[in-house]
């Protein structure tokens, strides 16, 4: 077991998934030559060449059509989208096509494809680099969402969205490529349709994936100073939703915090509280408390910036008011 | 609207003159036109349902350019492609059924008349999106590259799909990815209502090509033989050479946009006119001049081909609908949760 920044994590999962299934191929905008703006294709062209590591026009429509087509045809396509921003321009691609060409063709082909993308505000890079979009492809039937939030999670889910015979969506975050975790060395296979305790409680339940995952650890490792025992389950699992975690956690504590950075409105929080109130209404003591990104587009200023995107005093401050104990 | 003839480059004078041939060609134009005048029926008797876009007039265009594919190269269509199924082999008999939403159509009931499909015959889609399927069409071409096959790409739309960005994108990649492939626009004159020189800067579409430093061509999209000649050139140079081309059929579709069009924004004269260049019968009509074929022959086709049309409706009639029980299959191709 090594302890590997989130970004090595991947890249690790692409080379081993590379080297075991020639049919992988990886293509989008600067992941070759310039190693990825992330670097989580750092070294791949060099050593698995330009056929398999294709770097592309600026043109999303032609990188998502162009993965799609070689996945009806028997390829192992990951595109990478420089970020979740800029999948905008691809919509068609990814909606209309990757997610419906199965059922509207009978089943009669099927789309192996992984979209690798990063959301995630933080970094003052405004309204047009920095939002999180998991929700409209959580919303979408024919697509798999995940947003892992550990490094170990990260190399393992990928490994099973190459492996996975439909088009997942694979959620990453700007702000956890340098997070530093342990990675279990070699086949680490995770799951797409699990989510899990990441921290065990009793008062409360928080649910956070991706980024926001880190954020609830961290404000449970506060509360938990403070006498308040936080039960952390991760998300990371989105579409298919695996809520087992969630209720089983509600039924014990009763309370409910969903943190997202995206913006709360017909959000991954609102879905999971729905699912609650369906599933575990009469456990709940307190209505389900979403926290989620201010209700702006993302600001440049950084104290702007600061206040839009929720973080770990938002999640304490939650806590203690779920709890009666401000 | 007037549209100039371009001559395509360098016919091979031998090819297409046997009878067994230019045979084929008729019939296959032939079962288009019938297939497509028993749709028309069936929808106005609400056996179809949706939307539904007919390939009337456009028969020498479909079979001119599929004809030249071997059966391993794939086609990728548009929301306008009952002909071109046929033309790749797909059996009337499965898509006729889709056409009646059965369990037994090409998709099981789940596409409809815009999205036939069929893996074995390589028929991969019609699309319902303008310039949806240009960049898929490229993925396939992309993957016959990579797993160093001989096969071919043919990529087909409309002249509407040439105004939009997918299409230029497709274009710019497949030339600079080498990818054999064969982007066909069905220039029709209109994009829904809307006429190309209303709608495209640019009225001979074969010349969008230029900026891609592609090969373009423009052929008479009435004359099969015309069509089906260059496409043998243009397929050639993308499995030989890998090299990309851009081919404009011009042609005409005698019928509305779809079965809801009134079809109030073109003559009635011009409709007449471009019905006396009709592909089916300019065949017949050379082909009796070479005195390959007699109005008792063409007789006997025109039964058999109503026959294969008919007997593809009684298989539509007869098959069961699909099992409510399976609504949710093929979302994903294992079993997942909702």
């Amino acid at each position: 077991m090594a302890v590997l920044a989130m970004r090595d994590a991947l890249n690790q999962a692409l080379r081993e998934e590379m080297k075991r299934d020639q049919a992988v191929f990886l293509l989008g905008e600067d992941i070759g030559l310039y190693d990825g703006s992330f670097k989580v294709t750092r070294g791949l062209m060099k050593e698995f060449g330009e056929k398999r590591v294709l770097d592309t026009p600026i043109a999303e429509e032609i990188i998502i059509g162009t993965a799609i087509g070689a996945a009806m045809s028997g390829l192992r396509p990951v595109a990478e989208m420089m970020t979740v921003n800029f999948i905008m321009v691809a919509m068609d691609q990814v909606v209309n096509a990757a997610a419906h060409i199965r059922y509207m063709f009978g089943g009669g082909t099927k789309v192996p494809l992984v979209i690798r993308t990063p959301g995630g505000g933080g970094h003052q890079l405004g309204a047009q680099h920095s939002h999180s979009h998991e929700n409209w492809f959580a919303h979408v039937p024919g697509l798999k969402v995940v947003a892992p939030g550990t490094p170990a999670d990260a190399k393992g889910m990928l490994k099973s969205a190459i492996r996975d015979d439909n088009p997942v969506m694979f959620i990453e975050n700007e702000g956890t490529y340098a997070v530093k975790g342990e990675v279990p060395d070699g086949e680490h296979l995770v799951p797409l349709d699990k989510n899990e305790v990441k921290r065990p409680g009793e008062h409360i339940t928080i649910c956070a994936h991706s980024r926001m995952l880190i954020v609830a650890m961290d404000a449970a490792a506060e509360l938990e100073k403070e006498g308040i025992s936080a039960e952390v389950v991760d998300m990371r699992a989105l579409r298919p939703l695996d809520m087992a975690p969630v209720i089983a956690s509600v039924k014990k504590t009763s309370r409910l915090i969903t943190v997202e950075e995206g913006w709360r409105s017909y959000g991954v929080g609102s879905e999971i509280a729905s699912r609650v109130y369906e599933e575990a209404f009469d456990y709940l003591d307190a209505p389900v408390a979403r926290i989620g990104a201010a209700e702006v587009p993302a600001p440049y200023n950084k104290r702007l910036e600061k206040i839009a995107f929720p973080g770990k005093a938002d999640v304490i401050i939650t806590a203690k008011a779920l709890l009666g104990k401000n | 609207m007037k549209v100039e003839q371009r001559p395509a480059a360098s016919p091979s004078k031998d090819a297409l003159t046997d009878k067994a041939t230019l045979l084929k060609l008729y019939r296959e134009m032939l079962l288009v036109r019938r297939f497509e005048e028993k749709t028309a029926e069936m929808y106005q008797a609400a056996k179809i349902g949706g939307f539904c876009h007919l390939n009337i007039g456009e028969e020498a265009t479909i079979v001119g350019t599929i004809s030249a594919l071997r059966p391993k190269d794939y086609v990728y269509s548009t929301y306008r492609e009952h002909g071109h199924a046929l033309a790749k082999g797909v059996e009337p008999n499965a898509v006729m059924a889709e056409l009646f939403g059965k369990e037994t159509g090409t998709s099981h009931g789940r596409g409809g008349s815009m999205h036939l499909f069929s893996q074995e015959h390589r028929f991969y889609g019609g699309y319902a999106i303008v310039g949806q399927a240009l960049p898929i069409a490229c993925g396939s071409a992309y993957a016959i590259n990579y797993e160093e096959k001989d096969e071919v790409v043919m990529s087909i739309f409309g002249d509407g799909a040439t105004n939009i960005g997918a299409f230029h994108e497709s274009l710019n990649a497949a030339k600079l990815w080498h990818l054999p492939i064969v982007f066909v626009c069905v220039n029709n004159l209109y994009g829904m209502g809307t006429a190309v020189n209303r709608a495209s800067a640019v009225t001979e579409i074969w010349k969008k090509a230029c900026a891609y430093d592609m090969t373009g061509e423009r052929v008479d999209g009435m004359d099969v033989l015309a069509v089906r000649r260059i496409t043998d050139q243009l397929v050639a140079q993308a499995r030989e050479k890998h090299e990309p081309s851009l081919l404009e059929c011009v042609t005409y579709r005698y019928r509305g946009h779809s079965m809801s069009d009134p079809d109030t924004y073109r003559g009635k004269d011009e409709i007449k006119e471009w019905q006396t260049r009709d592909a089916i019968l300019s065949l017949s009509d050379q082909m009796k001049k070479q005195k390959m074929l007699d109005d008792q022959e063409i007789q006997k086709i025109d039964e058999e081909v109503t026959a294969q049309v008919e007997a593809a409706v009684k298989f539509a009639e007869e098959s069961p609908d699909p099992d409510p029980k399976d609504l949710y299959r093929d979302v994903y191709a294992d079993q997942v949760a909702s």
